[in-house]
């Protein structure tokens, strides 16, 4: 059914349409709305049976769903940011006990400095946890990849996080397509364990494992998550089969075959960067975009299929390693290591990514030094630079370029 | 769940638990159908406490809810000398998930449970001092506010055993660790405010809250078995001396643990909905000393010099107990 809905009011229905028997909740921003939405559903009956859990941190939350998940109970879970680093733990955890927990990342930066908006330092730190990371673009997509994502997670034993941009799409009202309740049930089986926590039957889950048996159980765990190259594209194709819609795969290539540049990107910034290549492409410039829907595990032969032909690929990146510069282009590099490759850091803490940015990154392209900030204000970071070398001292880095900006607060006191 | 009768030897007259007494006097321990929760076999050191209090505190438990039962295992002793890849020692559905967890997880089973409509099966979350008391002590402080239908049991040998001896927030003052050496004029662990986790569980007005040692096995099974009785949460502070940890005799575990009591250090009672109900009386009054000279992580204080001081300032703690909790049952 098309209705006008916020973000994450669709992804709380869509999760409530999946029939999670248990669902936890601690709040941060901007995962809110979802789980907000989902205690309304259970509070008033309409998703039922469903034990709604208010816990009392994001370690909890994780913990609980664990728990639950061991029992045999379809367990669901939304966090961001520094949520999603509390519960680190716990996160590495779910996916080597093998429990098929999805979770939203509303995607923000990690502080210091706080800062509540969108990037993807979160869920980008959490790249090594062992579980499938889907990246929605659009509010539709974040919708059907939570669908997509119990069926994949249940499939393969593994958890499952569907990133999806805070507040560009877990705030944002657009049209969404939401599924009706026959429908996901003819695509979701019941949860079936691979292993349960049974009176009748009882099993021992989460044993010790030294030297000798560690290295294959690890092994297998790889062996399990590359299951996921071809399991999400099929789960895709049904879908689309089933709903009419094709959301989800591994990636998603726009105007890329005769192109020469070709922009890489996860989540909604890849729909500006569409808007940027048809303008530019109105120019003669033959660039295209590939959106990677998937990036745990990464899919490397689609990626290397899909951009081998170009001269180069611009990797836009919307968090980095400190220290060392792009971390998708790491991937895409070992993917197709003879392709030129420049990655570009945006929209970090929520700057906007503008169209006009866009195109003067892509128009100069072949140019573009192998790591370029979008959007770097140069006098400032000189200016602190020039401080820093007149007296090497550690001291706040931040407030001193809040002051240089004349941000408000640098005049209290 | 299917149980096997267990073989009985004869190994003297008390030996499991009175088994020469009618069904209805019998403990959990003499009865051929329990279900033997742990099974021999496991990797515990000799006189272990904590294997001991977790056999009986779970067979109780299993019996109370009629083998209905999953228990939840925090990282610890209990877990890693019981699940050595690819052994286990547990006859029981078991989880062991991580170090700070274990009581949101049993939250979570349980939450299934309730979800599946299977409210017949019961949950066990259980962990050592560190796992309760420092580490995992928001997740049960959060269990018992939400009051979610779990036993959690802390087994507490008042340090971190696992690792190597080191403090724990339940370590008692003046015990030598491998973080309190016994050196400087203050040796061991410094006297301070203690964390009196029983305390604070029965702050929360939670169902149960009870304490309980591995001498008086009989008041264990009884404890756990009233627990199993409520909904909701509830909390067991078991001591289970550890000889490794401790520096005592593997045969004197009991006797240090009744010891415990009996100078009035570890006060046993019971509470109900924020209530103490019931509390253990005093048999036989010992002075901590008593206590203390068994553990040669006290031994510092009885060397040439001996530390009269420090030692009195332990028995004015055990004072304090008995008058607090009324221990010698002069109300």
């Amino acid at each position: 059914m098309l209705r006008q809905i916020e973000g994450s009011k669709a992804v709380a229905d869509a999760v409530a349409l999946c029939r999670p028997e248990v669902v936890c909740a601690y709040p941060i921003s901007p995962q809110t709305h979802i789980v907000e939405g989902l205690a309304e559903l259970v509070k008033s009956g309409e998703l039922a049976p469903c034990e709604f859990v208010n816990v009392e941190s994001e370690f909890a939350a994780m913990s609980v769903a664990i728990g639950a998940s061991a029992a045999g109970a379809r367990a669901y879970t939304a966090t961001a940011s520094q949520g999603l680093l509390y519960m680190t733990e716990a996160v590495f955890n779910a996916s080597g006990l093998g429990l098929p927990i999805v979770m939203t990342v509303a995607n923000r930066a990690i502080g210091a400095p706080i800062n509540i908006w969108n990037d993807h330092s979160d869920s980008m730190a959490l790249r090594d946890a062992g579980w499938i990371q889907l990246y929605a673009e659009t509010n539709q997509e974040a919708a059907d990849l939570h669908v997509q994502a119990f069926r994949i997670a249940e499939e393969l034993s593994t958890p499952v996080m569907v990133c999806m941009d805070g507040f560009v799409l877990t705030h944002a009202w657009e049209q969404v397509d939401t599924p009706e309740q026959d429908q996901v049930d003819a695509f979701l089986p019941p949860y079936e364990p691979r292993q349960v926590l049974d009176p009748v039957e009882p099993s021992s889950i989460g044993a010790m494992v030294g030297p000798e048996a560690f290295t294959e159980v690890r092994y297998l765990a790889h062996a399990r998550l590359t299951e996921a190259l071809d399991l999400v594209p099929d789960v895709a194709d049904r879908f689309a089969e089933k709903f009419g819609r094709n959301s989800g795969g591994l990636v998603r290539a726009y105007r890329t075959e005769d192109a020469d540049t070709i922009v890489l990107a996860l989540g909604s910034v890849l729909g500006t960067l569409k808007d940027t290549v048809d303008e530019l492409r109105e120019d003669g410039l033959r660039v295209g975009v590939l959106g990677l829907t998937c990036f745990r595990p990464f899919p490397a032969a689609a990626v290397r299929a899909a951009i081998g032909h170009a001269a180069r690929v611009v990797v836009l990146e919307r968090a980095f390693e400190p220290g060392v510069g792009g971390i998708v282009t790491q991937n895409v590099v070992t993917a197709s290591p003879a392709t030129e490759i420049h990655t570009v850091v945006a929209g970090l803490g929520g700057r906007a990514v503008t169209k006009s940015s866009l195109d003067r990154v892509l128009r100069a392209a072949d140019r573009l030094p192998p790591l370029t900030f979008l959007d770097l204000d140069r006098s400032l970071i000189d200016r602190e630079l020039g401080r820093l070398a007149a007296a090497r001292r550690s001291g706040p880095t931040a407030e001193n370029l809040l002051r240089d900006l004349g941000a408000v607060a640098s005049r209290i006191g | 769940m299917a149980v096997t009768p267990i073989k009985f030897y004869q190994t003297g007259s008390f030996a499991v638990g009175g088994r020469l007494l009618g069904d209805d006097q019998r403990s959990v321990q003499s009865d051929r159908e329990r279900i033997n929760s742990i099974d021999c076999g496991h990797r515990a050191c000799q006189g272990c406490g904590e294997a001991l209090g977790a056999r009986y505190a779970l067979d109780a438990a299993m019996r109370a809810t009629g083998n209905r039962m999953v228990a939840v295992n925090a990282t610890g002793c209990l877990e890693v000398f019981s699940t050595p890849y690819p052994e286990t020692s547990w006859r029981i559905p078991w989880l062991h998930s991580l170090f700070g967890n274990a009581p949101a997880v049993a939250t979570g089973v349980a939450a299934a449970m309730k979800a599946k409509g299977r409210t017949d099966v019961r949950v066990v979350g259980q962990g050592g001092d560190g796992g309760t008391v420092d580490i995992g002590f928001a997740c049960l402080s959060g269990m018992f506010e939400r009051n979610d239908d779990v036993l959690y049991i802390c087994y507490d040998n008042e340090a971190y055993m696992n690792t190597g001896v080191q403090r724990s927030g339940a370590t008692p003052a003046a015990a030598r660790t491998a973080t309190t050496p016994a050196v400087g004029p203050e040796p061991g662990a410094v006297f301070g405010q203690g964390k009196n986790v029983p305390m604070i569980a029965l702050a929360h007005e939670i169902p149960y809250v009870a304490t309980a040692t591995v001498a008086d096995l009989r008041d264990l099974e009884a404890k756990v078995t009233r627990a199993m009785e409520f909904r909701g949460a509830r909390y067991l502070h078991v001591l289970v001396p550890c000889p490794l940890g401790w520096g005592s005799a593997s045969h004197d575990t009991i006797l240090i643990a009744r010891l415990a009591k009996e100078s009035g250090l570890f006060p046993v009672f019971e509470a109900e909905h924020g209530e103490i109900v019931a509390t253990s009386k005093i048999r036989r009054r010992v002075p901590v000393e008593d206590y203390l000279r068994r553990q040669t992580r006290y031994a510092h204080l009885f060397g040439d010099e001996p530390r009269t001081d420090v030692i009195a300032r332990i028995q004015a703690q055990a004072d304090r107990n008995i008058r607090r909790y009324g221990l010698l049952g002069e109300d």
